[in-house]
């Protein structure tokens, strides 16, 4: 039973409709200090999540990335407590003590955003290997980007879910850059290449095209199910914005303006659309920008966390640290 | 009357642990065959499933343990060499011991690593020979430094039932201590000390294999020093209270231990004395040195690491 809110055209429409909304209203949360700190805008990539998360059922589960929104929320998490957590409030998805680059819902199988490159991939496998011990067979699937592909460790991931036939599927969103190193010049090879080495089949799709992405990761989904292992697909994409929030103060100039217009031609929202009856987006729009209206206004009611509360939650045991400055 | 070696106390460890609690499995290299000592016959036993030889990837079959953890098993991660850990530094310090926090609570890493063989194995040299028990403990991660075998079940069998990460040292000086076992083997709770020999002159608080050293040491002194030789078993969290109670029978302190001199393990216990005690004398550490390599010739080796001689002459100069 795939996730009902991806089930059609529509509902894939809406969710990255929902992502592009969500990811605006952050980046103005931002500039007005309402998110301390800052975010990795998913604009322009929304159809990978939604294309892979269309192809997994409730009870599968995901890693994520520094540039998680879209992921959390595509496999379906709450709008208003993710941007809770982004404004560090209690109402947050993890209580305001994880923000952006952390955020979590277990209950839903998201094992969390993660601040450092590639570091989801083995969470992923060693999930995917315990579901089976466990009797509880699903797929996980592993987002990372391209600058991911130069990791050590994601290249052992791939070779443990290979000799495992973990049912992990390897998402990599090549957006074409490193932070502002261009794939060209960073990755040796191809990321392809460096699944089918580990044995893993591999495919590279268009990832502007939600319906592309869907296919493909049916089809790798379908093949984890049935006992044939990992795959790793190659989503080719796109970041609209700066790598993150600071970034698109300094207005660094290590991409052309004409080579963002050219991607913006192709934009993910606007192919959706096309698959999605007009009076049908209306409603939609309206709806998302509802639901926004109303998650703003639940991040702004939440309350700051209780500073005595700081050290809640360091230790699953409840073991407490001694304090910093003892009385 | 049955004499049980510190690598046959672990095994059993780990052999209840897997009896007891399918979610319990053993990731590592070689643990199929049991090179280390403490897997032999698990495999076997328990299947290749449950007792998995990995690849030579520490980075990530340590976090396909977080993994695994994540989804509800109960990981045990055989790294047989100390220095592996620098290698997994960022998968247990930045990801396993973050989790639970990061999440607001949502989820655990009941996860536990076990060096069979930590700090010199008497010519192994500088990558295979130190003792990073104090990284682990700076971080917060739970750490255990068992110096006999019951303590090695004990802790091990506690470590695997913690919701937490720990990251357990077998010091490959106590490997070879054998005890004679009259009482079942049961789990020791984290964070308690244990009071070898009690004392009135002097605290020898000694970790690891320097328990067995402290204790011949105090012997030899016996009629001349009253000393007391407190071992904390769990270097993270530390018992204070122990310490506490040894520190108001003697009022000394000296502390053995075989990690590098500088922001280490016996730094802390000694900042600790020094803000909760009012001690009689100031105390004494007996450690590496700063920033220690062991060097390969045994002269060397030897001469890195905390001696009996400097023990005894760390005792002496407390009591003076």
């Amino acid at each position: 039973m795939s996730l009902p809110h991806l089930a059609d055209p529509a509902g894939r429409y809406r969710m990255i409709r929902l992502i592009r909304s969500f990811e605006e209203l952050a980046l103005d949360w931002v500039k007005s200090g309402l998110i301390v700190g800052g975010t990795h805008p998913y604009i322009g990539q929304e159809a990978v999540a939604v294309g892979v998360c269309a192809a997994l059922d409730p009870d599968d589960q995901l890693t994520s990335t520094h540039r998680g929104h879209g992921h959390v929320l595509a496999k379906g998490a709450d709008p208003a407590r993710l941007l809770a957590e982004l404004a560090g409030r209690v109402g947050g998805l993890n209580l305001g003590r994880g923000g952006s680059m952390h955020a979590a819902d277990f209950s839903l199988g998201i094992l969390g955003a993660n601040g450092i490159v590639g570091a989801g991939a083995p969470i992923a496998v060693g999930a995917a290997w315990a579901s089976q011990r466990l009797g509880r067979p699903r797929v996980v699937a592993s987002f990372f980007g391209d600058g991911a592909l130069n990791q050590g460790v994601l290249l052992e991931s791939l070779n443990l879910a290979s000799i495992w036939r973990a049912p992990v599927l390897f998402v990599c969103e090549n957006n074409g850059y490193a932070t502002t190193l261009p794939a060209a010049a960073a990755v040796g090879g191809s990321a392809r290449g460096r699944a089918e080495a580990f044995g893993i089949p591999a495919e590279t799709v268009d990832g502007m095209d939600v319906e592309a992405v869907r296919a493909a990761a049916e089809r790798a989904v379908r093949r984890a199910r049935a006992g044939g292992g990992p795959s790793f697909l190659e989503c080719l994409t796109y970041r609209f914005e700066a790598h993150h929030t600071m970034e698109r103060r300094f207005r660094l100039a290590y991409r052309t303006a004409e080579e963002v217009a050219a991607w913006r031609e192709r934009d993910p929202l606007a192919l959706a659309r096309r698959a999605v009856a007009a009076e049908k987006i209306d409603a939609i729009d309206t709806e998302i920008t509802q639901l926004l209206a109303s998650a703003s206004t639940f991040a702004q009611e939440s309350a700051v966390p209780d500073i005595a509360s700081a050290d809640d939650f360091l230790y699953a045991s409840g073991l407490r640290p001694r304090a910093g400055a003892p009385a | 009357m049955s004499l049980l070696s510190y690598a046959k106390a672990m095994n059993r460890a780990l052999s209840d642990a897997l009896e007891r609690d399918p979610a319990v499995c053993v990731l590592g290299e070689d643990v199929g065959a049991g090179l280390a000592g403490l897997t032999l016959g698990l495999q076997q036993r328990f299947g290749a499933d449950r007792v998995v030889d990995t690849p030579l990837s520490e980075q990530a079959f340590t976090s396909a343990g977080i993994g695994a953890a994540l989804a509800g098993m109960r990981p045990v991660i055989e790294l047989q060499i100390p220095s592996l850990l620098f290698l997994v530094f960022e998968q247990l310090a930045n990801q396993a011991h973050k989790f639970s926090l990061m999440t607001g609570g949502q989820a655990k890493v009941p996860l536990t690593v076990v060096v069979p063989g930590s700090g010199s194995r008497t010519g192994w040299a500088g990558q295979h020979s130190d003792q990073p028990y104090g990284l682990f403990a700076h971080v917060g991660i739970k750490t255990l430094v068992p110096a006999t075998p019951t303590d090695a079940y004990g802790l091990l069998s506690s470590a695997i039932e913690d919701d937490d990460p720990v990251v357990l040292f077998a010091p490959a000086g106590a490997l070879g201590v054998r005890e004679d076992v009259t009482a079942p083997l049961a789990p020791v709770p984290l964070g308690a000390a244990r009071v070898h020999r009690a004392g009135t002159d002097v605290t020898v608080l000694a970790v690891g294999q320097l328990v067995h050293h402290a204790l011949a040491v105090a012997e030899e002194l016996a009629d001349e020093i009253s000393v007391e030789v407190l071992d904390p078993r769990t270097l993270y969290p530390l018992d204070r209270a122990a310490l506490a109670d040894s520190l108001a029978r003697t009022g000394r302190l000296v502390v053995a231990d075989d990690s590098n001199r500088f922001a280490g393990f016996a730094a802390e216990v000694l900042a600790v004395a020094a803000e909760d005690f009012r001690l009689l004398s100031p105390p004494r550490r007996v450690t590496r040195p700063d920033g220690a390599v062991l060097p390969f010739a045994l002269g060397l080796d030897q001469a890195l690491q905390p001696s009996r001689e400097q023990l005894r002459d760390a005792i002496r100069a407390v009591v003076k």
